[in-house]
């Protein structure tokens, strides 16, 4: 299971297994990471599960579909690696990935 | 304890863990599943787009770890408020030092000759879904009683799966209680354009076969053959517990807007609450997770004599087909509803207003305007409807905060 690094906004560093093709943000809901709220529970609808992938693990998490690109554009705190982490399945070429959380979210 | 096994449950028990409580933690279910999402089985799971372990709210090592104890299956028979006990189908009696309602909703059901007939269904919980798909295994045809979301959601997942549906309305339009007739259309057209039959002013009036359903028989005389029917009319408030109990009940478990019960040491939160909420400024029942789980995070708050206030603009969204509907707000009482985008495409939003405010938007495949409809109405600010309606416009400039 690929280990992946969450961190919250006050820094607080957590360092999970997460199973392949777990999405990041069942993986944070697993974990009790409370930066990821989820109140849609996964369905690419509501927009409180935003992230921030680690350029590192950009390419790994791959880019935003066209609905979650135009939520995440309404967002004010995004970077350009930002993601809905329900939307990103963690695959093996995410061992060590590190994803923050947004100060928006709690 | 928590009475209820769902969203409202599960969320509740983590915040209470995260609020710092220390005492045992049981959560009592009259469902043999652990807890699971609700949405989806309406949704991607009854089309077979999602696994019964994806429905899992939460991996059950997460529930090791906040220390909870699941009682599943169990029936809670009363609860005894003077001795702080809970009295169990199993005869069980448990005590309690503080107490959490999350029971939820029930279908609202039909009372007509041959709704017990094998290949009826109702769809609340996943044991309904399995049975759906059992039947839907054989089924050529389906009539769906009801033209609501959840009935809507479901004629498109079965029609997926290859079945001829038919959808049976009363009203004389789809979502008309909840809905602008610019949305009710435009999911008439959605339904039809992929081979459902939907019948608007029609009313089932009792369901025929010999051991299994084989048809439906309107009030007009009209019979539609149906090898499984599914019954979606709406659901009632789980409140009989509450009540016996001695809890204020309305429509709903009477709660203040930190979850909190007529009785000091219970709490509610979910479908079953009657709740206040200060940017509507009215009370309410909402039947959706988000406000299942924004609810439990007040509650557990209350519990751990922290105050935490309730008050989220309601929102709710919808799968049909290829079309994502997401609802802000509720449109209760517009005098107008202004379009933007092209309502004969697939792409649109209505704008619900009052005295030139926003209450609510219908956002079809609009997932930016949903974002900026749930800004404009809680910024609760006179707009100009020209620019609402004016594609050319962009949106946030009709934000005046931040």
């Amino acid at each position: 299971m690929p280990v992946i690094n969450y961190i919250e906004a006050d820094g607080t560093e957590y360092s999970v297994n997460v199973a392949e093709g777990v999405s990041l943000m069942q993986g944070a809901l697993d974990n009790m990471i409370e930066g990821i709220v989820a109140e849609c529970g996964g369905c690419c609808v509501c927009c409180t599960c935003h992230c921030m992938i680690d350029p590192a693990w950009s390419q790994a998490a791959g880019s935003a579909a066209a609905d979650e690109a135009e939520m995440l554009e309404m967002v004010d705190d995004t970077e350009e690696t930002s993601r809905l982490a329900c939307q990103v399945k963690v695959t093996a070429a995410m061992e060590g990935m590190v994803v923050r959380l947004p100060e928006s979210q709690y | 304890m928590v009475i209820g096994g769902s969203h409202a449950a599960v969320q509740l028990v983590i915040s209470l863990r995260q609020n710092g409580w220390d005492g045992g933690i049981t959560v009592i279910s009259e469902e043999n599943h652990m807890p699971y999402q609700r949405p989806p089985l309406s949704k991607a799971y009854l089309a077979g787009d999602s696994s019964k372990e994806q429905l899992a709210l939460r991996a059950p090592a997460a529930y090791e770890k906040l220390d909870v104890n699941f009682m599943l299956g169990v029936k809670v028979k009363r609860i005894d408020v003077q001795a702080h006990q809970l009295e169990l189908d199993n005869n069980q009696t448990l005590g309690f030092s503080k107490l959490a309602l999350c029971t939820g909703a029930r279908v609202r059901p039909l009372p007509i000759p041959g709704a017990d007939l094998r290949g009826v269904h109702y769809l609340r919980t996943m044991d309904d879904v399995t049975g759906i798909q059992q039947s839907a295994a054989s089924a050529k045809t389906a009539v769906i009683i009801g033209g609501g979301y959840i009935g809507l959601e479901t004629a498109a997942s079965l029609s997926k799966l290859g079945i001829a549906v038919t959808v049976l309305e009363t009203e004389s339009r789809l979502l008309k209680r909840v809905a602008s007739e610019t949305t009710s259309e435009f999911y008439l057209r959605l339904h039809r354009e992929n081979g459902v039959d939907i019948r608007c002013n029609t009313m089932a009036t009792a369901l025929e076969g010999d051991s299994a359903v084989s048809g439906v028989v309107c009030g007009d005389g009209l019979k539609i053959a149906a090898d499984m029917v599914i019954i979606g009319i709406g659901v009632i408030p789980n409140t009989e517990l509450a009540s016996e109990a001695g809890l204020e009940v309305d429509n709903g478990v009477l709660v203040n807007e930190f979850a909190q019960t007529s009785h000091p040491d219970i709490v509610a939160a979910g479908d079953c609450t009657n709740h206040p909420n200060a940017i509507l400024n009215t009370r309410l029942r909402l039947e959706s997770v988000p406000n299942a789980t924004e609810q439990a995070k007040a509650a557990a708050a209350s519990i751990c004599g922290l105050d935490k206030q309730y008050a989220e603009l309601p929102w709710f969204w919808s799968d049909q087909y290829d079309v994502k509907l997401q609802i802000a707000g509720m449109n209760q009482g517009y005098t107008d509803a202004i379009i933007r985008g092209d309502k004969a495409s697939r792409s649109f939003t209505v704008f619900y207003l009052k005295d030139n405010t926003i209450l609510a938007a219908d956002c079809i495949n609009r997932p930016k305007d949903f974002m900026l409809a749930k800004k404009l109405i809680l910024q609760a600010q006179p707009v100009d409807m020209a620019v609402l309606a004016d594609e050319t416009t962009e949106l946030k400039t009709l934000i005046t905060e931040q």
